[in-house]
């Protein structure tokens, strides 16, 4: 096993580990927590093919790591403040009970 | 993977299925965070500096402040209703698991993955990833910064409580 074979395998470990977290968790945030794992593990795949395949001195998977965080910030602060405002509303955070489209 | 990233992968491993395994949603935030400093120990052993801290200041920074935050208003969301080991669980816990499998074998068979360089390739130094947001990428760092920008607003919109309905609409 290589090392870039090493790091796409934890990569695709932690992939997998948000993606049960989405499909059996029913907590809103605890599906939140899930996609940010999922967020990560495909960052830590570009920044592995980045450094470790043919050329290192390309900057183009690293600008796309940094982009990407940026985005995953945006994303988790409407993501919460949408959950923040649904419980207000419905006062629960479970998924299943969210299932009303007229307030 | 030398030694470092071996433990550094396993803690992160570890970690993340504590963030979605247990019950205490603030346990899971704690672990989440563990999961973000591990995988930027990690950056910072694959040379990435800038991302690494990127990460730190992001993610354990910002994302995971925001979680807690979120945890503690929603109060913990209530206990979950359904009981843990349901038969939906299993199903998604088994696709999870299958995805796994399959994505590591593939990944351990593959024989085009590319080669590593020999070595001798300067890796980019932290003022060069600057001049490169600051130049080539400028537009995309700007358009970042609107919608870095739209997301806050949008967010304080959302959360905001809703003004008691006056009197004259209702009538």
């Amino acid at each position: 096993m290589t090392s870039l074979q090493g790091f796409l395998v934890l990569s695709a470990l932690l992939f997998c580990v948000g993606l049960g977290a989405v499909l059996t968790r029913r907590n809103v945030i605890l599906a939140l927590i899930g996609v940010e794992l999922m967020l990560n593990a495909a960052n830590l795949n570009f920044i592995a093919f980045a450094r470790l395949g043919p050329h290192p001195n390309a900057m183009e998977g690293w600008m796309f790591v940094v982009f990407s965080i940026a985005v995953a910030a945006a994303e988790a602060a409407v993501g919460l403040a949408l959950v923040i405002a649904i419980y207000r509303r419905l006062r629960t955070a479970h998924l299943d009970q969210m299932d009303s489209l007229k307030g | 993977m030398n030694g470092l990233t071996i433990i550094l992968s396993l803690l992160v491993i570890a970690s993340a299925l504590g963030a979605v395994a247990l019950r205490n949603l603030v346990h899971c935030a704690l672990c989440l965070m563990g999961v973000f400093l591990g995988l930027a120990a990690i950056y910072l052993c694959l040379d990435a500096q800038f991302v690494g801290l990127v990460q730190i200041l992001v993610y354990v920074g910002a994302v995971g402040i925001l979680l807690v935050f979120a945890i503690l208003l929603t109060r913990g969301g209530g206990a979950e209703l359904s009981p843990f080991f349901s038969p939906s669980w299993a199903i998604g816990a088994g696709a999870a698991a299958l995805l796994a499998l399959i994505m590591v074998a593939a990944i351990l068979k593959t024989d085009s993955l590319p080669a590593p360089d020999a070595g001798g390739a300067e890796l980019p130094t932290l003022a060069q990833i600057g001049k490169r947001l600051m130049q080539e990428d400028v537009i995309v760092l700007e358009a970042m910064g609107l919608l870095l920008t739209a997301a806050a607003v949008g967010a304080i919109v959302l959360a905001m409580p809703e003004p008691p309905p006056k009197k004259e609409e209702e009538a």
